[in-house]
């Protein structure tokens, strides 16, 4: 008891930290501040952090975001006229009214000298958690080799490889919903490697089971997906860098579920069975005052994606289902620009279109509405960030995905990370 | 054909070794900072090749991972930062997307110039309520010369290290820099001895290495908390504290956006004193002595006592 008294003493003794607030002139002329030593020789290395068995935990950090959405058509009929989206995807706006959003959470350390882990779990609003990455890679490689292996985004484009809440906007853009169900991850290896010049290029290789869209989860024993990815990139100046790409995703599917619009206007359920062949071409160009993005940046990106499927379509599972060939051609593209026009403050602009072509269906033709229909979006942002953790944005879109029927659609979304430091990705 | 074998042997062994060490390479560095930069520089003279990620008009907290960065950061030898979560956002992705094994942290081809120096401004709590708090104290190291040398001496040590061929020019070039910078410590020190105890105005708590080793006293930030930018609500509190305790100037770093610090000098009537903060800040700031003799004399001048 004595001893523990004596400790508490000692502690109380030791005093408070010096504050870091300024010292009023009473209490700079009070004896706390030890007198600065002059330091003539290098002190010693701090000592290593607290040894406890906490020490080895690894980097941990949660996403929470929530919004406010209104919009001037029915979320839950959403379709685009002339494609047949994913049945298991959620796509298009969200849901009207007030709701939570994906709350997601990133745990990520070294697993040894040779590996490194990461899990990102996403909690759903639902109260669902599905995995929404959960990967190991090498550290120790070297000669620019990376190999991953698990559950991650794949490497394509620009933006597939990017979280939800480092999104410059609400939503991602039509074509990666169309044509990749909004973001593609898969199951499987990714291997990389950055050339040994000055100019960056880095060359990717995918094979996965092809879990989701345009996949189906394959069944069979080999690859249900591989893709093929090269990016190159560098700086002009100090004030401009840039990156750009061109990638490739095939991927098989056997019954795949896709929704349409019928030529009657309402849904129809098909499964696909065939190859689906995603070609995207990306850029991004980045300006800053002199390289200092603090005050003022300026960001303009764009892609092209095309997606080319062929085998056979069994329409309107449940109901006609009847078989047929399958043969289509689509494409799409968006084109934005976010400027940060002081600090805090962005505002942004996104235009984008698909083009439905002309599918051949074999015995199903005439079976779907949007033959050659084009969907139209344009979308405006504007977003305020109190610091790098926390962003609240008011985006107002107006969206022709359905042929006839302009959605209005706005949105007001926070985003905010505690935890781990974020990582500042190009 | 055993000397056939042999011959074999020897030439693949020989292309091996051409391969890991290719002749006449210099050791290439990756310096996150440009104060880095300069001290490889230094150091190595002729036998590194250096390259800078940011120059000294850039926030060094505020960097991505551009694509040049990581090119570059998969071609180090050496790669030479400041540590202590300064580079939080960014090195550590350049740094895993690198592929490069040989600069991983506890690699020797991974230095951290805070772990050479005694970090001041520790936090007493971790919370991000304070701002952009760095749980291993001030990170901006290199505004004491001081601490310029005992980084020197660390680095010169890792260069030995890493490139064994060249140690003994590396050991000279060290002790050659190590003797001219404790003569301009010493230089600056006498003629920045009027300074001690002069209260100033920080715009971000940038300088606190700087005011510990010159004596400068920190009156206020201009910055709420560390990294938030100033606020016209603050800014009239910092003036109105300063009816109490007045400072003599206000300081801010070349890459900083002047204005709050402008704001102070016109409302306040003391000079705003831009701070090359590292090399290339300033144009006086050419190299590290360039640095520390333009830092010195901007302070007096501004102190009017040249």
């Amino acid at each position: 008891m004595q001893a523990l008294e004596q400790r508490l003493r000692a502690a109380e003794s030791a005093g408070p930290a010096v504050p870091q607030a300024p010292a009023s002139p009473s209490a700079a002329a009070a004896p706390v501040l030890p007198p600065p030593a002059p330091l003539a020789q290098p002190v010693p290395p701090p000592p290593a952090q607290s040894a406890g068995a906490n020490a080895f935990n690894p980097a941990i950090s949660l996403i929470l975001s929530g919004l406010y959405a209104r919009s001037s058509q029915d979320p839950a009929r959403y379709a685009m006229t002339g494609f047949q989206l994913p049945t298991a995807a959620e796509l298009g706006p969200a849901a009207r009214g007030l709701s939570l959003a994906e709350t997601e959470l990133a745990l990520s350390a070294n697993i040894d000298p040779w590996w490194r882990g990461v899990a990102t779990v996403s909690l759903h609003a639902d109260n669902g958690v599905s995995v929404e990455q959960a990967f190991v890679q090498t550290t120790a490689l070297g000669q620019g080799l990376r190999l991953k292996a698990g559950r991650f985004f794949s490497g394509l484009g620009y933006l597939n490889a990017q979280h939800a809440h480092t999104w410059d906007f609400v939503d991602n853009p039509l074509a990666y919903q169309a044509f990749l169900g909004t973001q593609y991850g898969d199951d499987g290896l990714q291997l990389t490697w950055l050339a040994p010049t000055d100019q960056f290029v880095e060359l990717g290789v995918e094979l996965g089971r092809g879990r989701g869209f345009p996949g189906s989860g394959g069944g069979g024993n080999g690859a249900g997906m591989a893709a093929l990815t090269a990016h190159t990139g560098g700086d002009v100046g100090a004030s401009h860098s840039w990156r750009a790409g061109l990638s490739v995703l095939g991927a098989k599917a056997e019954g795949l579920g896709l929704t349409g619009v019928g030529a009657g206007g309402g849904a129809v359920t098909s499964a696909f069975s065939g190859n689906t062949r995603v070609w995207i071409a990306d850029a991004v160009w980045k300006w800053a005052p002199d390289g200092n993005a603090a005050r003022t940046n300026f960001k303009l990106q764009g892609e092209f994606l095309q997606s080319r499927r062929s085998g056979s379509l069994v329409y309107d599972v449940g109901g006609a289902d009847s078989a047929g060939a399958y043969r289509s051609l689509q494409s799409g593209w968006y084109l934005q620009g976010v400027w940060q026009f002081m600090p805090r403050w962005r505002v942004a602009l996104r235009g984008e279109r698909l083009d439905a072509g002309h599918a051949n269906l074999g015995a199903n033709a005439g079976g779907f509405a949007g033959d050659g229909y084009r969907p139209r979006k344009h979308t405006l942002m504007l977003d305020h960030s109190a610091s790098e953790f926390s962003r609240v944005r008011l985006q107002f879109a107006q969206d022709r995905s359905r042929q006839g029927a302009l959605d209005n659609q706005l949105s007001l979304q926070y985003l905010m990370s505690l935890g781990a430091h974020g990582a500042h990705g190009y | 054909m055993t000397t056939r074998c042999s011959v074999l042997l020897a030439t693949a062994s020989m292309l091996l070794a051409m391969m890991a060490l290719p002749a006449q390479a210099a050791l290439r560095v990756f310096a996150c900072e440009p104060e880095w930069g300069a001290l490889a520089r230094e150091l190595g003279g002729p036998l590194v090749e250096v390259t800078v990620a940011t120059t000294a008009l850039q926030d060094p907290h505020q960097i991505q991972a551009r694509p040049s960065l990581m090119a570059r950061t998969r071609n180090a030898d050496l790669v030479v930062c400041t540590g202590a979560e300064l580079e939080v956002g960014w090195l550590p992705l350049l740094l895993q997307q690198s592929g490069n094994a040989r600069v991983q942290t506890g690699q020797p081809g991974n230095f951290a110039a805070a772990d050479a120096v005694r970090m001041l401004d520790q936090p007493a709590q971790l919370d991000r309520a304070q701002g952009d708090v760095h749980a291993a104290g001030n990170p901006h190291v290199q505004t004491d010369p001081r601490n310029i040398a005992a980084v020197a001496a660390a680095l010169g040590a890792r260069m030995q290290l890493l490139d064994p061929g060249q140690a003994a020019d590396y050991a000279r070039r060290q002790a050659d820099f190590a003797q001219r910078w404790q003569q301009a410590i010493a230089r600056w020190t006498v003629a920045a001895a009027p300074l001690k105890g002069l209260p100033v105005v920080s715009q971000h708590k940038a300088f606190v290495y700087l005011y510990d080793w010159l004596g400068l006293k920190e009156v206020a930030v201009l910055e709420p908390k560390p990294g938030v930018e100033a606020t016209a609500s603050h800014l009239r509190s910092v003036l109105a504290t300063m009816k109490a305790t007045p400072a003599r100037m206000v300081l801010y770093a070349a890459y900083q956006d002047p204005r709050p610090s402008d704001w102070l000098q016109q409302n306040a009537g003391i000079p705003a004193v831009k701070l090359a903060f590292t090399v290339g800040g300033t144009d006086g700031a050419k190299d590290l002595f360039g640095l520390f003799d333009d830092t010195v004399a901007r302070l007096l001048a501004a102190a009017g006592k040249p």
